[in-house]
């Protein structure tokens, strides 16, 4: 049902000279929800993100967005989108109003609604003391935030989100964190894009990983979850030689090793029940561990799930 | 007050406007911008306000005693000169505006924006003219104070400003098609000195075409530079005009002609950065 889905992808393909970005990627988001594109860099997040927003015409397959179609309509897809890039796409020679002054003419709103849109974000956005200097004296946080309010000045009902925290530091991630959580609570579709299963985990409904320019899964954080484990036990055995036996020993879901390491990673659910019993067992087959560590899954856990190798970083220039 | 208030109870809908209004605003908006770009970016102004007024000294005081001009004094002759250079090596200011914006994500913003795609390089296009507009006034006011005694009527000022503006206008164009075509501001740089310096050097800018030699001279003599140079010269001082005006702004009108839609669609091609 093409009226319930804000944005419909159907076997998108692109190339770039002989280099196969996407390779038929299928997805869709429901009104009102985020849906997270997980994936490492090159896995084609930023060329679906741009082609979503007409910026790129895909080589084959179909895109919609609001019902439009991205290729033969682009025109009425522009003024249901609003697009924060991994580069904040503000003008450095203008003033923080300015720019949202200006973003918001572009997309023809009339003179008052602009004024009065543009003080509202800069309030909401934390800018109140910075709107009149120019973006060139802001930090990275704030030209982040600078960015998302002009993504959001027309109100567009859907809104791309391509890496948005790629490069902060902490305390500026969380308040985009923060803010991306109550555009979801308001109803805003979001497209979100990013490398951090964490980010993936906390903001979005659904999330998509992408691999090598196709969708490798799909479903809720609790479902992908379920593959990788809400916390993994990471070993370090002692010995080489009773590697297998150790690993023979711990069964059980998602299990990972690096045999030149000599690690093993497991799916726990974190508590201490589960951990001392797998330690038990190992205790039990005279196994002697050297070290041991629980953490969070990340995206290499969940790739290593899902594709058997690691998600490859920096394998190409992103597109 | 949370989010959700100021985004739902505020939703905002484009306001109502015939299709001419909005690409009239959206050009306005974007002219804007880049002449407020001037004025926060003064260091290039003055250095490209300067530049001609350095070049007039050259010629006037150290080349000059060795050029025979014939009738006229050799300031008389060189002002429409250095004008002319002076305002096709500003005009290459667009194609800098034009490839820096390429570099910048503010190009991915302004494309996903419902905006007719040429409105952006109108911007570059028109502050450039306000600019060489300023660089002009200062270079002739300049030219009054060593020496330049021009005939020209109020009807001739008013010519010398039309050829100026369409010739502008023509090169700013061209400029903002080489700034698309490069891949970096450092290549626009050199790109656009290696196309601008022969057009204003072998012309007749700054000596009489006739001891140039023969290849070159026919060249110097044909090149639409040359034209718009010597309309503007005998506008100024008041010699006969013949087809220079006329030739000088068909020129012009052609390269506007072809390179509008050319940028345009190189504009509209661009993908990534």
């Amino acid at each position: 049902m093409i009226f319930d889905e804000a944005i419909v992808v159907h076997g998108l393909k692109k190339s770039f000279k002989n280099v196969k970005v996407l390779e038929g990627v299928d997805f869709s988001v429901k009104k009102g929800t985020m849906l997270a594109l997980l994936g490492p860099n090159g896995a084609g997040k930023t060329t679906t993100i741009r082609i979503l927003s007409t910026l790129l015409q895909p080589d084959g397959g179909k895109a919609f967005v609001n019902g439009h179609d991205v290729v033969e309509n682009p025109q009425a897809a522009r003024e249901s989108i609003g697009l924060t890039g991994q580069y904040a796409a503000v003008d450095e020679y203008l003033t923080g109003y300015e720019n949202l002054a200006m973003i918001g003419r572009l997309y023809h709103l009339s003179k008052a609604d602009c004024k009065q849109r543009a003080t509202a974000l800069i309030e909401q956005f934390d800018l109140v003391e910075a709107q009149n200097r120019i973006v060139k004296t802001y930090s990275g946080g704030m030209r982040r935030r600078l960015d998302l309010a002009a993504s959001l000045i027309a109100t567009p009902p859907i809104l791309f989100l391509d890496e948005p925290t790629t490069g902060l530091d902490p305390r500026s991630r969380l308040m985009m964190w923060d803010i991306i959580e109550k555009l979801v609570e308001a109803d805003v579709t979001i497209l979100l894009t990013t490398q951090y299963l964490e980010e993936a985990d906390r903001l979005a409904d659904k999330i998509a990983v992408i691999d090598n320019g196709k969708i490798i899964a799909q479903g809720t954080s609790e479902e992908l979850k379920s593959h990788v484990g809400k916390e993994r036990l990471e070993l370090t055995i002692q010995r080489t030689s009773n590697f297998a036996e150790a690993m023979s020993a711990i069964g059980g879901e998602g299990l990972q090793h690096d045999e030149s390491n000599r690690t093993i990673s497991v799916a726990t659910d974190g508590s201490v029940h589960e951990v001392k019993r797998i330690l038990d067992q190992m205790e039990q087959k005279g196994i002697t561990i050297d070290t041991l560590s629980l953490h969070k899954p990340t995206l290499d856990d969940v790739f290593m799930q899902l594709t058997g190798h690691k998600a490859e970083v920096e394998k190409t220039e992103e597109l | 007050m949370t989010q959700r208030t100021i985004y739902v109870t505020q939703a905002v809908k484009p306001e109502q406007r015939s299709k001419a209004y909005w690409v009239l605003s959206d050009c306005i908006v974007l002219i804007t911008r880049s002449l407020k770009h001037i004025f926060k970016n003064t260091d290039q102004l003055l250095g490209l306000t300067i530049q001609p007024v350095m070049f007039m000294m050259l010629f006037r005081y150290v080349f000059g005693g060795a050029i025979n001009t014939g009738g006229t004094t050799y300031v008389n002759f060189l002002v429409a000169g250095i004008l002319v250079q002076s305002l096709a090596f500003g005009s290459l200011t667009t194609s800098l505006s034009v490839a820096t914006d390429l570099q910048k994500g503010i190009i991915d913003r302004i494309k996903s924006l419902p905006i007719a795609s040429w409105a952006l390089l109108m911007g570059h296009v028109v502050a450039d003219i306000f600019r060489n507009s300023i660089q002009s006034v200062v270079m002739i006011g300049a030219g009054f104070l060593v020496g330049f005694r021009p005939e020209a009527s109020a009807s001739d000022w008013f010519a010398i400003a039309g050829i100026v503006l369409v010739f502008t206008f023509a090169m700013s164009w061209v400029a903002a098609i080489l700034g698309l075509l490069a891949k970096s501001v450092e290549t626009v740089q050199w790109l656009g000195f290696f196309i601008v310096f022969p057009l204003t050097f072998a012309s007749a800018a700054f000596a009489p075409t006739e001891s140039m030699p023969k290849f070159l001279k026919l060249f110097a003599e044909n090149q639409p530079v040359t034209h718009v140079i010597e309309a503007i010269r005998a506008l100024m001082i008041g010699t006969p005009i013949g087809s220079h005006g006329i030739i000088a702004v068909t020129w012009c009108i052609a390269i506007i002609c072809i390179a509008i839609p050319m940028a345009t669609y190189l504009f509209r091609k661009h993908s990534g950065r």
